[in-house]
């Protein structure tokens, strides 16, 4: 009976903390968040050499043979730097291709993923509530992709998408093959570009696990989501403390009045109890497939929900300065907003806690 | 992480669940009186190693090795068979950990054993009219005189008080000196001439907690744990123990069972309220607390058992404003489910306090109201939540006028 991180985990977290304070400081974090890519080739590039890129690639395909926990402990360290990278979209399209890939398919579409030389994202989400595997309407006939899906995060940067299609199945596809067009959204959050992708007959390859995979990504898409909001309200709560003790009002730092000093407490009341809420989604993905669902939308629900609230009170607790441009807490917030917003609100996913809670 | 026992656990587990088929007692022992089975009971399972482990032998406990899974196997096991395990009074939650740490032999030998039975009931003398966040600016004073202390000033909300034989309890001793070396912890005989306790009527309707006044009242000088003018200091480490009380994640999973049980059977719109899609969000909102709750508290056990507790020292000093928080969230959350019903409940002077699991429509009325009781007791929320701004955060501490 453990719940808590073997050393190897604790270690790397700070192997990916420490790189990410060195290459992606918030100086270097405004240069990108401005370019609005949400993607620093040299970055990634990195990331993929300390085995980032294929984290739960069995080791025989070129990966580190890790656990989805270890996945969303980086995702955790990844969302407290904000730091832009397809990282969410790639690690979810290597989750589908391990739900629903064929030996034969993992093997041969994995180790370019693992190494980071391809770069993959997810295409599942079809307007602003259709995300449900049971609602996806894009068809696959013979080899060939139509339909269009929208919110793809980094789909310009990937080489391959996963596409989720009717009947609860994936496709692969080549964001370069014929068929496949990209238009960019205008994404609030300049770290995470969203794309809508239409698809006209693209050549595509069916993963061959057959239905009833596609809600196990979604699951995996979930914890995800939530380590990443809550490695930004974490975040969040540092960068509210320091400006607190920084900033004086009459005559005092502001962190001596106690309703800043309540204000982050409670910040702290919310957030940090709920680092176990995605602990526990992460860890039933690996060894609780009947608690797996349930744990994940509550985690999603919970935490996204929690840590929106944070980066509001956070704005608020910086003052004018909080409501600029210039202030780093907008970078958070957006990623937050994000988090929160794809692949079901909080209120879907509490719906769905509760159906599977059996109420 | 890994959250299966392992084989040596597993099998503790089962040698747990066969000693618990002796419960309930069965034959001539269940027709003794309900407190001297319990005590029965509870006397096999210190004799078994289940029931006060970490306490010595020679005070009446099992002094058994430590092993924080195999205390949490007992606690669960013994709560599903509802079986008396470790008393949580205020003696034996709160006096014993105090006395075993700070208190002299003699003092362990004759106070320890009869508060683990509950022969001898404690109640806890700290909060006075004019001090309560400000526990340290007590007043009541205790001038030693002899081989005695006399003992002048009140205490007030002191629970269980009129139940009680001895008093634990801080008083100002050295009234020059600073404000928290000059208080001493004493030890208080309640049949002691001048002591007086007056019940005070709480909102629920009950006299749970009372006022008591001392008039010269006079005990012996050996009545003093620690030495002198170190009170404050033996009176912090009670309080840990006071709030590790009040955060239990049984009692929250058990009152979120009884919130959806009671949202079946009531209707809203002309259906049952459990259907209806604003009630189950607002349930499933709630629930995301109290699985934090939880989750958190097994990490921090975790922490505990790994000799790691530093790693979770935010969450462990979070656990009381949390879980008085989602408790709130439940109990306001039945409380709408209840609509006109919301109005009826007795207010008898019998009505014990929170803790009292009664789901019928005026039993949720009261837990309503009861649910106030943690928010202050035990060190108030806005209190714990200056603790979490400044050991958590590392905020400043409050301004204070100088001393």
């Amino acid at each position: 009976m453990d719940f808590g991180l073997s050393e190897e985990q604790e270690m790397l977290q700070e192997t990916v903390r420490g790189f990410a304070q060195n290459e992606c400081p918030t100086t270097r974090l405004r240069e990108l968040f401005d370019e609005g890519n949400g993607h620093d080739p040299a970055l990634w590039q990195a990331l993929a050499e300390m085995g980032v890129a294929g984290l739960t690639v069995p080791e025989e395909q070129g990966g580190a043979g890790m656990e989805f926990l270890d996945l969303a402990l980086v995702a955790e360290v990844l969302g407290e730097f904000a730091l832009p990278s397809p990282f969410i979209g790639h690690s979810l399209a290597i989750q589908g291709i391990l739900l629903a890939g064929s030996e034969a398919q993992c093997a041969s579409l994995l180790p370019a993923l693992a190494s980071g030389e391809l770069i993959a994202s997810i295409a599942l989400q079809e307007s602003d509530v259709v995300w449900a595997p049971s609602d996806w309407t894009a068809k696959f006939e013979g080899d060939r992709l139509s339909g269009t899906k929208t919110y793809v995060s980094h789909a310009k940067v990937a080489d391959r998408l996963l596409v989720g299609v009717q009947g609860g199945e994936f496709v692969w596809v080549d964001t370069k093959a014929e068929g496949v067009e990209i238009e960019d959204l205008g994404a609030i959050d300049r770290t995470q570009p969203m794309s809508r992708v239409t698809f006209t007959g693209a050549q595509a390859i069916k993963l061959e696990g057959g239905p009833g995979t596609a809600s196990g990504l979604l699951d995996a898409a979930a914890a995800l989501l939530a380590a990443d909001a809550f490695g930004a309200a974490s975040k969040l709560i540092d960068l509210d403390v320091a400006y607190s003790l920084e900033r004086e009002q009459f005559g005092q730092p502001i962190a001596q009045f106690q309703s800043i000093k309540h204000t982050i407490a409670r910040l702290g009341l919310d957030i940090e109890p709920a680092r176990a809420l995605y602990w526990y989604a992460a860890h039933a993905l690996d060894h609780l497939p009947a608690e797996a669902s349930r744990a994940a939308s509550i985690a999603k629900a919970h935490i996204t929900d929690r840590a929106m609230n944070a980066a509001r009170e956070s704005v608020e607790l910086h003052g004018g300065y909080g409501f600029t441009w210039e202030c780093e807490v907008q970078m958070w917030f957006k990623r937050i907003m994000v988090d929160r917003a794809i692949y079901g609100t909080p209120d879907e996913h509490r719906d769905r806690s509760a159906a599977l809670g059996g109420y | 992480m890994d959250l299966e026992y392992s084989a040596e656990h597993e099998a503790f587990r089962e040698e747990v669940r066969t000693f618990l088929k002796g419960w309930p007692l069965i034959g001539d022992e269940a027709n003794l009186p309900k407190e001297e089975q319990e005590q029965i009971f509870r006397k096999r399972g210190i004799d078994a190693g289940y029931v006060y482990r970490s306490v010595p032998k020679q005070y009446g406990g099992s002094e058994q090795p430590q092993d924080a899974i195999k205390d949490q196997i007992v606690i669960k096991e013994f709560y599903a068979a509802n079986a008396p395990r470790d008393l949580l009074s205020q003696g034996a939650g709160l006096l014993v950990p105090t006395l075993l740490e700070f208190g002299t032999e003699e003092q362990k030998e004759r106070y320890v054993p009869p508060a683990l039975t509950g022969e001898q009931n404690w109640c806890q003398g700290y909060s006075e009219p004019g001090s309560g966040s400000d526990l340290a600016s007590l007043q009541c004073q205790a001038r030693l005189e002899g081989d005695e202390w006399v003992i002048n000033g009140q205490k007030i909300w002191t629970s269980s008080a009129q139940r009680a034989q001895m008093m634990f309890g801080l008083f100002r001793t050295e009234p020059d000196a600073k404000k928290h070396e000059g208080i001493s912890y004493l030890l208080i005989p309640m049949d002691t001439p001048g002591v007086e306790v007056r019940p005070l009527r709480e909102m629920g309707g009950g006299y749970e907690f009372n006022e008591v006044f001392f008039t010269d009242a006079r005990i012996p000088a050996g009545n003093i744990v620690a030495a002198r003018g170190q009170g404050w200091q033996v009176s912090r480490a009670t309080l840990v123990h006071e709030r590790n009380l009040i955060g239990n994640p049984n009692m929250m999973n058990e009152a979120l069972a009884d919130l959806i049980a009671l949202a079946r059977e009531r209707t809203l719109n002309g259906r049952p309220a459990i259907t209806d899609p604003g009630i189950r969000r607002r349930i499933a909102e709630i629930e995301g607390y109290v699985e934090t709750s939880r989750l958190s508290n097994m990490r921090q056990f975790t922490a505990a058992n790994r000799g790691e507790m530093i790693k979770a020292m935010r969450p462990m000093m979070m656990n009381k404003v949390f879980s008085t928080d989602a408790m709130q969230l439940i109990m306001k959350c039945a409380y709408d489910l209840l609509g006109g019903d919301g109005v009826i409940a007795p207010t008898d002077a019998d009505n014990e306090g929170w803790g009292q699991r009664d789901s019928t429509a005026s039993g949720w009325v009261l837990r309503y109201i009861f649910s106030m009781g943690p928010a202050i007791a035990g060190g108030a929320s806005n209190i714990q939540l200056n603790i979490i701004g400044e050991r958590g955060y590392g905020l400043p501490r409050d301004m204070r006028p100088p001393k």
